[in-house]
């Protein structure tokens, strides 16, 4: 059963044996996901800790807090959980994604205004994993992540939230 | 009287004073050092049709041509975030280094404080308080947008904030009180401030101010530092209230030091019957003409160890 309160700030315990709630995942299995599904290494969240406030939403944090607290935000939303598939958030990706090596999908100039815009980009030919996806696009001379895609039959979602999304 | 016949007296050029004020404001917006440079930010804007042009004091906070860089994919991307000229400042003068625990008493809509943690690099711990929940929202929303992860948002009346919430007693570093004030100097992007001026609009402020800044310096370690701003003209709500922290806390000013390239008046020594100690001479006045922003006051004091 679980022992989730959504108003406060709960610590994820580090590894299974450290587990109060069963269904709230431990570090250990939160940095394998990332590791596994886009290549990025459990050494990046050194020195950050991880909280889950509200149903399923993990928060990353800079540093330390001590107990459970009941402030209005700790650092960052950066995935969802207590769900069959895993997805990370947005600004998570913006922030973290660069480092993916694995499950990113490079969308033109034309395709990042659709998924901006919150519209789904056709994409029949893509060979990888179906799924949550890093989408990217070349800004400045480099790939920037632009936020989370669901790739399904050839066609990639995306996820941008409605307060997110912009018509540029 | 109006709002701008109260100050050109005070100020070193009272026709420029008053040209500059009915002047529009022009467009600036900060990197977001924590996602880019301002080299790559100035490519993107470029790319979206946006001239950018740094400002005369730092590279990172960038002149626009347009009004309308929300809807442009550096925006969207956390590279920029709209913020004036001036409003940059308070965060430089505060000037906090990485690791450090600081404290944003009145912090949304959150531009400040995202500037802190970018100045920090990321690390250690920025505090952002509000006691407005509404605008709270609209901080976090900037902050996730930035992609900061070391700040930590309270909704508590800054008057009063208790640090207990976070665990056992951390020494504070530095504390900024941008403090809720009358706006005057917001008055060439709002003309509703020269429209609605009330002469003694300051007069239910400044209670309010007075307490923020007690309370600033009473939660900042021996040896910290506490910057006090406002986007107002009016002495009631700037050096009267620095004046009255003074008196009643263990602090001392400091002089503003601000970057190179930027024009400032020294705080006022008197006004009207008002008369203030002579080191409110460190605290600075910027007034529009000078560097064709908005009006903004700085103090900054150290608490004694």
């Amino acid at each position: 059963m679980t022992q989730n309160d959504g108003g406060r700030f709960d610590r994820v315990a580090p590894d299974a044996s450290a587990q109060t709630d069963p269904d709230r995942p431990h570090r250990a299995a939160i940095c394998a996901w990332w590791a596994d599904r886009f290549g990025i290494a459990p050494e990046t969240w050194a020195g950050y800790s991880f909280w889950e406030k509200g149903n399923g939403k993990l928060w990353v944090f800079a540093g330390e807090a001590t107990d459970p607290t009941p402030v209005e935000a700790l650092g960052m939303r950066f995935m969802r959980v207590r769900q069959e598939h895993w997805k990370p958030s947005t600004n998570a990706v913006q922030r973290f994604g660069d480092r993916a090596t694995r499950n990113v999908i490079r969308l033109s100039d034309a395709e990042t205004r659709r998924f901006i815009a919150g519209e789904s980009v056709d994409r029949p030919g893509w060979e990888g994993d179906w799924g949550y996806l890093i989408a990217a696009t070349a800004v400045a001379g480099r790939e920037v992540p632009l936020g989370v895609g669901l790739y399904l039959r050839g066609e990639l979602r995306s996820t941008v939230p409605r307060g997110r999304q912009r018509r540029l | 009287m109006e709002l701008v016949d109260r100050y050109a007296p005070v100020t070193d050029d009272p026709e420029a004073f008053r040209a500059a004020c009915a002047r529009p404001l022009p467009t600036t917006v900060r990197v977001n050092g924590l996602k880019t440079t301002p080299a790559a930010a100035t490519d993107a804007l470029a790319a979206a049709g946006v001239a950018a042009t740094p400002t005369a004091w730092s590279p990172s906070v960038l002149r626009l041509d347009t009004d309308t860089a929300g809807g442009t994919l550096p925006y969207y991307l956390g590279w920029i975030h709209g913020q004036e000229e001036v409003s940059c400042l308070p965060a430089h003068v505060l000037d906090p280094r990485p690791g450090e625990t600081v404290i944003d008493l009145a912090a949304a809509p959150g531009g400040k404080a995202t500037q802190l943690a970018d100045l920090m690099d990321d690390t250690g711990t920025v505090i952002a308080n509000d006691v407005n929940l509404g605008r709270l929202s609209a901080l976090r929303h900037n902050s996730e947008r930035l992609g900061v992860t070391n700040l930590v948002v309270t909704h508590q009346d800054g008057r009063h904030l208790s640090l207990k919430p976070l665990g056992p007693e951390r020494p504070v570093d530095r504390v900024l009180v941008d403090a809720p004030c009358s706006c005057e100097g917001t008055l060439r992007k709002s003309p509703h401030i020269v429209a609605d001026w009330d002469p003694k609009g300051h007069r239910g402020l400044q209670p309010v101010q007075t307490a923020l800044l007690g309370r600033a310096v009473e939660l900042t370690r021996p040896g910290g530092v506490v910057v006090y701003a406002t986007c107002t003209f009016a002495p009631e709500e700037n050096e009267a209230v620095v004046d009255a922290v003074l008196a009643s806390h263990p602090c001392s000013l400091e002089p503003v030091a601000l970057p190179a390239g930027l024009e400032a008046a020294p705080g006022l020594q008197r006004y009207g019957t008002m008369r203030f100690d002579a080191s409110l001479r460190e605290t600075v006045r910027i007034y529009p003409h000078q560097n064709d922003t908005g009006g903004f006051y700085l103090a900054r004091l150290r608490v004694d160890g």
